[in-house]
């Protein structure tokens, strides 16, 4: 189903007239009421009039992770405080989250991409849907909310934390639709199985996302509970889930073009790359008036393809992510930075500098181990004060980053620090194919 | 009288142990007991060594966290309840007791090494009551 044929199906023309239009403003825009944008253009010379279209796009500077960093909490805000109705967030690299904000209307376009991407994978308003995303500051829960009740579904806003619940609920309601993790699924599959129950479960669809997924999950997911599966795409930066999604024929998630411009460059040169070659994803802010990013930089490796789906519509497609420019892990949908687990355990007393950080994937739940160094003067003959070590970094890590950690002291040097540029995490789950 | 006991650190990882004490074999430290207290991930190991400083010395240069700490000694007299005796006292006067082990060392009763918050009280208190305690030359 096409929630929005005329916008989703525009000839690849229209497309490069709409987006160039709309370039147009969104550069005006933050040029005008965003003091940091102004003084970005200036500095490389740039006025609103160098840009007349998407031909121009290369020549505008790029955004990071550093600027909303610095710009923090609400320095990139394009419109008045009067005018912003929400902010969402998610993790950053050390202490602050990144924060974004929304006016009524981002909420309202927002709502419009998500109810797309449900469309897309077949979901209507005679569905019943579980959203299995946290609500709160993750765009996760709310995003997928808004979206399916602008779809005309009817929703169970179960949030995460009770998968029992969840089962039972999606039985006696007689569920058709969920959104959740792709992991989160298949834990709830396993749960399922061996509960005996999946034959009770009137399930057809589920539209999973906040972390990447393979091919070889979705052949798991719809084998086993006899679903179609799709993977939707967001991040909180430019507005959460629903910037893209993939359709029936799964050739990768179309993006939103008419709200969302995507560009790959090339993360050393910054080139701009061809289609169908691997690079970073960028993407530029088209419509959205809370907080406009200008070419911001995802770190997420991918490419890009424009040529018509077969199934009619001929907005890009982002294909199958390769992994990241940075070293962001994500487990359990949650963003999480080794240089966050660094600074938590900094605060500890009897520790070390020296950590790894093991995630792993275990009967589809990810798993997170800390292994910290005992600091030599800290040791002490007793089992009880080093359970009270590892129980205060344990709280002192969920409080950094939301996760529970298993956490594993280790002798004096009992990690390897021979190079200080040492990597500090090993990720054993095979995300990316 | 107390002694002197060494622990160490110790990942529960495949050979560890045995790391440990051919380190103390090679250094010539000579062992008379040991006890190890050990949780999922890690253990504690604790030993009463002729030459405590040396054995603490011998561990640290091979990378461990080595610590020496003074525990009671005590000869509990060979009778049932004596043990009983001995931590009613320990726990009546407020003290707190951290570990408790029987040591391998010969003696009148069964000697049995305690650490407690306070070691000092504590051994005043059993000498007053007449409970014979430990000390380094015993060993």
């Amino acid at each position: 189903m096409i929630w929005n044929e005329q916008k989703e199906c525009m000839s690849r023309d229209e497309i490069a007239a709409l987006q160039s239009a709309r370039l147009v403003k969104v550069v005006n825009r933050v040029y005008h009421n965003v003091e940091y944008y102004r003084k970005k253009m200036q500095a490389v010379g740039l006025e609103p009039g160098d840009i007349k279209g998407i031909e121009d796009l290369h020549k505008l500077p790029f955004t990071t992770y550093e600027d909303l960093r610095d710009t923090y909490p609400f320095g990139l805000a394009a419109v008045p405080r009067s005018e912003l109705v929400r902010a969402h967030a998610s993790s950053g690299t050390t202490g602050k989250p990144k924060i974004a904000v929304y006016t009524r209307h981002d909420i309202e376009i927002w709502a419009e991409c998500f109810t797309r991407c449900l469309s897309m994978a077949g979901i209507t308003k005679e569905d019943i849907i579980q959203i299995g995303y946290g609500y709160g500051l993750f765009t996760g829960g709310l995003g997928a909310h808004y979206g399916a009740e602008n779809l005309g579904a009817m929703v169970l806003p179960m949030s995460t934390g009770n998968t029992q619940k969840l089962i039972d609920m999606m039985i006696d309601c007689d569920v058709t639709a969920i959104a959740c993790t792709p992991s989160y699924l298949l834990h709830v599959a396993e749960d399922l199985e061996k509960a005996g129950l999946v034959d009770k479960v009137k399930l057809k669809t589920a539209i999973c996302g906040a972390e990447p997924w393979t091919d070889e999950m979705r052949d798991q997911m719809e084998s086993r509970l006899h679903i179609k599966a799709h993977d939707i795409y967001g991040l909180t930066e430019m507005m959460g889930p629903g910037v893209a999604c993939d359709c029936e024929f799964h050739k990768g998630l179309h993006i939103w073009e008419d709200h969302f411009l995507p560009e790959i460059i090339d993360p050393k040169t910054y080139e701009q790359l061809p289609a169908g070659t691997d690079g970073e994803l960028v993407v530029t802010n088209l419509t959205k008036e809370g907080m406009p990013l200008i070419r911001y930089r995802t770190k997420d490796l991918t490419s890009l393809e424009y040529d018509k789906c077969d199934c009619g519509r001929t907005m890009a497609r982002i294909q199958r992510f390769k992994g990241r420019t940075d070293d962001m892990l994500i487990i359990r949908g949650v963003n999480v930075f080794p240089s966050q687990v660094e600074a938590a355990l900094l605060t500890v007393e009897g520790t070390t500098p020296h950590y790894m950080i093991i995630v792993d994937r275990i009967d589809n739940n990810d798993t997170l181990e800390v292994q910290v160094e005992v600091a030599e003067d800290a040791f002490t003959d007793e089992i009880r004060s080093l359970e009270k070590l590892s129980k205060t970094i344990h709280d002192k890590l969920k409080l950094a980053i939301g996760l529970n950690a298993k956490i594993k002291l280790v002798e004096p040097n009992g990690l390897d620090h021979s190079d200080g540029k040492t990597k500090h995490f090993i990720d054993k789950r095979k995300l990316y194919q | 009288m107390r002694i002197k006991q060494v622990s160490i650190f110790l990942e529960n990882t495949e050979g560890r142990l045995d790391e440990v004490l051919k380190i103390l074999a090679q250094g010539n430290v000579m062992l008379r007991s040991v006890s190890l207290a050990d949780t999922m991930e890690y253990g504690v190991l604790r030993m009463i060594a002729e030459e405590p400083e040396k054995a603490k010395q011998l561990l640290k240069d091979a990378g461990f966290a080595a610590r020496i700490d003074e525990i009671l000694a005590v000869e509990v007299p060979d009778a049932v309840g004596s043990l009983a005796k001995v931590v009613a006292m320990i726990h009546e006067a407020g003290i707190n007791i951290g570990y408790i082990y029987g040591l391998s060392i010969d003696g009148d009763g069964a000697p049995i090494a305690i650490k407690t918050d306070d070691n000092a009280k504590a051994e005043a208190l059993l000498e007053a009551a007449g409970v014979k305690t430990i000390g380094m030359e015993n060993l």
